[in-house]
């Protein structure tokens, strides 16, 4: 039944014509990386693009011949057998325009001036994402995609699939996300940019020619973050009030397993994650709004929309609370568009979309089996 | 129920049909507590609906995608006001009015969401419920499979009571068909009926 999508390998997709930015920047050529699992049938009907968030990557299921243990951000979901199964549908996950797991983003280096782009690298817009993924789906003839999915962030951009090519995209499977930021949101990315912004190491974003990564700032946005992911109730569940060493020390060390846990969190993901990529995400987190060039309706946002639409959010989410869920599913109920809606019930908070869940996996697999017996393989 | 074949679902639930003949061709439904989804399914095929069922049960979400309609999960009695004023044509709630706690603030709602609202319910005035009761039994029955303390049904009503209460809130019945099996019941409808189907809307 669970089985992995086996050894797998990162392509690259080369773009030698310019990409114009939603701010009006200008990128003259970039790369993608991506993976892809399964097969694409004769009529390249099977085809579903994961869409990831904030710190994810092309990487999604499988893993590396060199490298058995690193697996796929969301295994759990997509393989032979699973809720995707890559047996029906031909799956493609890629690294978002602006990462730093191997597409351009501001850790590459500028043609131009044979330097990092760094600071120069233009603010990213998840219409930006959609525009540079459909370009994408161009170079593997994709012409129409049985579904996009995404959790988080990349339900944003699953979502937005729906109103930038409506004709393109069959089904949308936007799970853990919201149709924008709220103001508390948008206020715990900006303490995350913050951290980063105000380190010393930073240098204004152009910290790769000073040999320094801003390691404290990314740190603590990464801490910050890690705690919005969870429930208070699966922290209490997990680290409770307990103690590395049993006992009150009087002093600033890291005392309890909670704070440990997340310092390691945070030092894990300093490691690898690039500083600039991670203002960037947010950004396109906070700017990500349909209903704004509507006067804040999101149905007329969502009039554009003609694919069918699974919704999913899980009950301690407070990041993405189900309220946020039940907003997009009205706006697409007031556009009489196919949707479904399951609120899952889950002590994981956020992160619950990436965790293996026995009634959140089976409304996947009988959502997806749906959408299989819309196609012959 | 498992099935997909619209005669054989017609024959196992014959509100279905009863409920099928007063929609037309194309018309927007909200089924509360749809269950699996098969009225939805089989108005979809029946009556080409464009259908929403709201259900709490995990396993009737699962059931209603595997169905192929459409399913919001909800709890109803914490009332509909997720939905819009007017949004559907109708507004159904099949076998499950006995079984909501918030029952007559439901029924309002059903004619605030919807322009029509079509329910069905066992009845409990049926001549062998009263007889279980009269030999000093709650019914149990192939209408009422529930014994008395594992029922999900808390306002059992019979055809009377659900008629006053629709007289009492200014609730117009439109249309009324009683059933027994898959039989039409004219003599007697609140002896001889097991089950009715009222379709009303808003008394102006």
């Amino acid at each position: 039944m669970n089985t992995s999508a086996g050894i797998v390998s990162a392509q690259h997709a080369v773009f030698d014509t310019p990409f114009i930015f939603k701010s009006g920047a200008v990128l003259l050529c970039y790369e993608l990386v991506y993976e892809t699992y399964g097969v694409l049938n004769a009529d390249k009907s099977n085809a579903i693009l994961v869409c990831h968030a904030l710190s994810g990557h092309h990487h999604v299921a499988g893993y590396y011949a060199d490298n058995p243990n690193n697996v796929g951000w969301w295994d759990t979901m997509i393989g032979p057998g699973k809720p995707v199964d890559t047996n029906k549908f031909f799956v493609i996950g890629l690294n978002n325009l602006g990462g730093c797991h191997g597409s351009t983003g501001p850790s590459s280096i500028n043609p131009e001036t044979g330097k990092p782009y760094g600071a120069s690298f233009p603010v990213v817009t998840v219409e930006d994402w959609v525009v540079s993924q459909s370009r994408l789906a161009n170079l593997l003839g994709i012409r129409q995609f049985a579904a996009v999915m995404g959790g988080s962030l990349g339900g944003m951009q699953a979502m937005q699939w729906s109103l930038s090519y409506p004709e393109r995209v069959r089904h949308v499977l936007a799970i853990a996300t919201a149709p924008h930021l709220t103001a508390e949101n948008i206020a715990f990315n900006d303490v995350a940019r913050n951290a980063i912004l105000t380190d010393p190491d930073f240098h204004g974003g152009n910290f790769y020619e000073h040999g320094v990564v801003p390691t404290r700032g990314l740190r603590l946005a990464r801490m910050l973050g890690h705690i919005t992911y969870l429930s208070d109730d699966a922290m209490a569940d997990k680290f409770g009030r307990s103690l590395r060493s049993g006992k009150l020390g009087y002093n600033y060390d890291i005392e309890f397993e909670i704070e440990s846990y997340l310092r390691y969190q945070g030092d894990k993901f300093a490691a690898y994650f690039d500083a600039n990529t991670y203002l960037l995400m947010t950004k396109a987190l906070d700017y990500f709004d349909p209903a704004r060039d509507y006067n804040d309706n999101l149905d007329q946002a969502f009039a554009a929309a003609r694919a069918d639409f699974l919704v999913l959010s899980f009950t301690t989410d407070w990041r993405f609370s189900p309220e946020r869920s039940r907003t997009i599913v009205n706006a697409l109920l007031h556009n009489r568009l196919n949707v479904s809606y399951s609120e899952i019930s889950s002590a994981h908070g956020h992160d619950s979309f990436l965790m293996q869940h026995e009634h959140y996996h089976e409304v996947m697999r009988a959502y997806l089996n749906r959408i299989a017996g819309e196609f012959s393989s | 129920m498992s099935s997909h074949d619209p005669a054989e679902l017609a024959a196992a639930r014959p509100d279905f049909a009863a409920i099928a003949a007063w929609i037309p061709q194309g018309a927007s439904v909200l089924d509360l507590g749809c269950g699996d989804g098969s009225l939805l399914r089989y108005l979809k095929n029946t009556r080409k609906v464009r259908g929403y069922g709201v259900e709490i049960s995990d396993a009737n979400i699962v059931a209603c995608i595997r169905n192929g309609v459409n399913v919001i999960q909800s709890n109803l009695e914490s009332g509909l006001s997720g939905f819009e004023s007017n949004a559907f044509d109708f507004v159904l709630l099949s076998q499950t009015l006995q079984a909501t706690r918030h029952t007559e603030p439901l029924v309002q709602e059903m004619l605030r969401v919807g322009r029509e609202g079509i329910v069905s319910f066992p009845n409990f005035g049926y001549w062998k419920a009263r007889l279980d009761v009269l030999r000093g039994n709650m019914p149990v029955s192939e209408e009422l499979p529930y014994q008395w303390y594992d029922t999900p049904n808390v306002h059992l009503c019979t055809l009377h009571d659900f008629e006053d209460l629709c007289n009492n809130h200014r609730v117009h019945i439109l249309e009324r068909r009683v059933m027994t099996g898959d039989g039409e019941i004219h003599l007697l409808p609140n002896l001889l009926g097991s089950m009715a189907v009222y379709r009303f809307k808003r008394a102006v």
